[in-house]
């Protein structure tokens, strides 16, 4: 694929932007980083934000959410409010996109941040068990898909994925990187019965009592007893994945069970991306900046380079930048490392003059910031490495919603709430946790979910498009266990009428629905 | 180049529409497309189609913030967009063509097309090359009538030798690409608003206007292939104005309604011959007029002078806290039986989508 369809038209780079690459890959070879074979390609905006709506792969399945985002991105340059300066993809080779009027100095910048991503994706842990090669795998689900079209009709097919994405954020993601207990399916249980006589060895009758000992036939039987007993809660365990679950148990046909399938594994596939995001924005930036302003920038490039990284890592009031607070924490730590400003000695330090001009001259910092690319990922990061005094250098605070204003302010500076509000907000891309706790509810085959409460509450009027959603791709009606205001409830959805225990759930914006003509 | 994204983008603009037929009475009755409209388009702003998950409520979860500031203060900058998971309204721009937007409405109110009035219809005239001569300039020259020319007289008069196939033109070979001229019918349409401007009419009475007549607009020019617009205001005295003009002034004073019919009728027997124009007078009061003897002068014009020379008279009263409404009785009971008379009452702006197939529901 890599060198068909789209990629035909590829534009060669300008010998000016091969000199350039050579010159950056060496430089960032020589700095440590280890990354695959990595292609420019010169785009003009309109590919560039066609690319970018398809999440980077120009070989997506068809969907009329991607032309959604094209138009979006298509005003947004054109009404000069924003632009793609870049994109990469994780991919073996790797494809990077360069936007064509960009200057000599962007595309340097970007060449020596996309490098910084590429060593991440081939370094990083939590990007291990990603397909590299993903853009043939994105094509193969795109024939599928457009088969599927031919065969039951876009409206049908386009539905039907509309169902899917709406439940695709319910994946476990760290599935890839654990062997969790293989479900046991349904129709498994029903079928075996117990019987006393499993395990027992043929032999002649005078023998029998030596060879088949009644105690070991006794135990064999009360194991299986007491695993008919585990299996009659469906799953055995909660389970996280309710993708999986509904692919695997719903009343699916198999067309759909292959189409739910891929948004499954395209979920699975971005969710690192998802994951890591702070660290992954956090380490190209890092070595842009060094790698700009060490090597690469001439005299004139000064200020245009300045403009353009400050605008990068420009933390506008209220909201949160993964490129600033990523970029800065990696620096703190390459700091603290190098002054040795870590370990029990340090930590059991309480003089803070003492602190202030400490340092032991161990030299370890690019050492360890190469560690914490390879093993972390955002959670890990921020709960290892944050410091009170990085929140008060940066001026991190947490915002809240204040009601009787109507808008955000300021909630706190306190390190430990600040450290809260930023897991929480990591910690499973801020998506809510739910697990499939039953799977025959009510014996009725009924699907029950329930909410693992950290905080907020879920959204009622999304969650019940949603939940309508999953009932009809489950086959039958669904229940949600969540609390609401400090009050345990269900939630039902039977595919056409929703309940919530007698809350009243706001109308959703009815223009927000999708009608097709 | 085509990119892949157009079938994507397609499809989107699809549901576009899909939206735009559902929520046809919001759009109707709100400006919102009006100034956005360009000459072949009009952009739609509409809320971005979201696909629903179960997610946290985006007041419920606070966000994160950097920079100065004391606890309690707004962390919110000019935008007011907030951080991590909660997603800000987007409104989306949409485009929809003129075109699409009337076949839209004339789906949703089952307007009729209209029939052409006029037998004898406007012509206009085109060129088309399709045709030969045997004079023009070279570069229209016809290389291979030439040579086919040259070929036959070649061949007829034995110069032609197969064996050595050379085939020279001379000048009496030359062919020249040539056009005809072509008369294709074209159907006219002129749109002549009225309004009364007097102190009653207040702004939201005249946006009412302004929305009614884009949206006749948009009909008869889906249905005509030139449709021109003429705007006269009245009091007591009437004026034609330009379109801006029309939709802006406001003036005190009486109403004398024959005013304006008396120059819309002498606009009609002046620039509008009665077989080559659709003529459509639209009259928008609030009702009231100086006096009966005017208004009985006005039906009688209307009666005797208008109504044999246009596709239809349309009346329109836009309900006004001042206006007594009386002109719409008096010319119901008149004429109200009258298939060239269209009158409808405009309580609000929730009225206008039935008011616009009042106007256009006759297919006249």
């Amino acid at each position: 694929m890599s060198e068909g369809g789209f990629f035909q038209r590829r534009r060669g780079l300008s010998p000016e932007l091969q000199d350039a690459q050579v010159q950056i890959e060496a430089l960032a070879r020589s700095y440590g980083l280890d990354f695959c074979e990595t292609i420019f390609e010169v785009c003009a905006y309109d590919e560039i934000n066609m690319i970018a709506a398809y999440g980077g792969f120009p070989t997506r399945y068809p969907h009329w959410r991607f032309g959604m985002e094209y138009l979006q991105m298509q005003r947004g340059y054109e009404y000069g409010l924003q632009k793609i300066y870049e994109m990469v993809i994780n991919t073996q080779p790797a494809y990077a996109y360069l936007l064509d009027n960009n200057t000599m100095m962007d595309q340097k910048l970007v060449m020596a941040h996309v490098l910084g991503h590429v060593d991440f994706f081939t370094n990083n842990a939590w990007f291990t068990h990603t397909n590299r090669k993903m853009l043939d795998q994105m094509a193969n689900h795109s024939a599928r898909v457009r088969r599927y079209i031919d065969r039951h009709g876009v409206n049908e097919v386009e539905s039907f994925i509309d169902k899917c994405l709406s439940i695709d954020n319910l994946i476990d993601p760290h599935r890839p990187h654990i062997r969790r207990e293989p479900l046991r399916s349904e129709s498994g249980v029903s079928s075996s019965t117990i019987d006393v006589d499993q395990g027992r060895f043929p032999a002649k009758q005078y023998m029998d009592k030596y060879i088949n000992p009644p105690e070991q036939l006794a135990a064999a039987a009360q194991l299986q007893t007491d695993l008919k007993a585990q299996a009659s809660t469906f799953p055995a365990e909660p389970q996280r994945d309710v993708l999986l679950f509904v692919l695997e148990h719903g009343q699916l046909q198999e067309w759909q069970q292959d189409v739910l399938g891929i948004i499954r594994d395209e979920a699975y596939y971005f969710a690192p991306q998802a994951q890591t995001k702070v660290l992954n924005e956090g380490w190209a930036s890092f070595w842009h900046t060094q790698m700009m302003t060490q090597d690469l920038l001439t005299d004139a490039e000064v200020i245009c380079y300045a403009d353009h990284h400050a605008g990068t890592v420009a933390m506008r009031p209220g909201s949160f930048n993964p490129y600033k607070v990523g970029l800065e924490l990696l620096r703190d730590v390459e700091e603290r490392w190098d002054k040795g400003q870590f370990g029990s000695e340090w930590m059991a330090c309480e003089d803070v003059a003492i602190k202030r001009d400490w340092d032991t001259g161990a030299g370890l910092g690019r050492e360890k910031v190469f560690e914490v690319r390879k093993t972390h990922n955002d959670v890990t990061f921020i709960d290892t490495f944050l410091t009170e005094d990085f929140v008060r250098k940066v001026g991190l605070f947490t915002t809240e919603y204040d009601r009787s204003a109507g808008h955000f302010v300021i909630g706190s500076r306190d390190f430990a709430e600040v450290k809260k509000q930023l897991l929480a907000m990591l910690s499973n891309q801020g998506n809510p946790v739910l697990k499939v706790t039953d799977g025959n509810h009510g014996n009725r085959g009924e699907l029950e979910l329930t909410h693992t409460h950290e905080g907020p509450d879920i959204k009622l009027d999304w969650a019940r498009e949603s939940m309508a959603n999953l009932a009809i791709l489950w086959g039958r009606s669904v229940h949600l266990v969540t609390r609401i205001d400090d009050r345990e409830v269900t939630l039902h959805h039977d595919g056409t009428d929703f309940t919530a225990d007698g809350l009243k759930v706001p109308e959703q914006e009815e223009s927000q629905q999708k009608v097709a003509e | 180049m085509i990119l892949n994204i157009e079938t994507d983008l397609n499809r989107f603009k699809q549901i576009v529409r899909g939206k735009v037929r559902k929520e046809l009475k919001r759009y109707m009755s709100s400006g919102e497309l009006i100034g956005k409209q360009g000459d072949k388009l009009v952009s739609i702003p509409l809320p971005e189609v979201r696909i629903p998950r179960i997610r946290y409520g985006e007041n419920q979860t606070g966000g994160m913030g950097q920079g100065d500031g004391e606890q309690g203060e707004s962390a919110e900058g000019g935008d007011g967009s907030q951080a991590g998971n909660a997603e800000g309204q987007h409104l989306l721009e949409a485009e929809i063509s003129l075109e699409e937007l009337a076949e839209i409405m004339g789906d949703e109110l089952e307007l009729p097309r209209i029939e052409p009035r006029s037998a004898t219809q406007l012509s206009s005239e085109r060129d088309k090359y399709t045709s030969i001569s045997i004079t023009g300039p070279e570069a229209l020259r016809h290389n291979r009538r030439t040579y086919r020319n040259a070929l036959k007289r070649q061949i007829a008069s034995g110069s032609y030798n197969p064996s050595q196939p050379l085939v020279i033109p001379r000048k009496d070979d030359r062919r020249y690409r040539s056009w005809n001229t072509k008369n294709e019918p074209t159907s006219a349409a002129v749109v002549i608003y009225m309004m009364d401007v007097s102190g009653s009419m207040g702004r939201e009475q005249k946006e009412i206007v302004r929305l009614e007549a884009f949206w006749i607009d948009t009909w008869l020019r889906h249905n005509y292939q030139n449709l021109e617009t003429r705007f006269i205001i009245h009091d007591a005295v009437a004026k034609e104005v330009d379109r801006d003009t029309f939709f802006r002034t406001r003036e005190s004073g009486g109403t004398l309604i024959s005013s304006a019919y008396k120059l819309a009728m002498k606009m009609i027997e002046d620039d509008y011959p009665a077989d080559q124009w659709n003529v459509y007078p639209f009259h928008f009061s609030d009702g009231d007029n100086w006096s009966a003897a005017d208004t009985k002068s006005c039906l009688d014009l209307l009666e005797n002078d208008m109504l044999p020379r246009v596709n239809q008279f349309s009346y329109g009263q836009v309900d006004s806290e001042y206006g007594s409404g009386q002109f719409y009785g008096d010319l119901g009971e008149r004429m109200g039986e009258d298939e060239r008379v269209a009158i409808s009452r405009v309580p609000n702006r929730d009225g206008i989508m039935d008011s616009i197939k009042d106007f256009l529901g006759k297919g006249r």
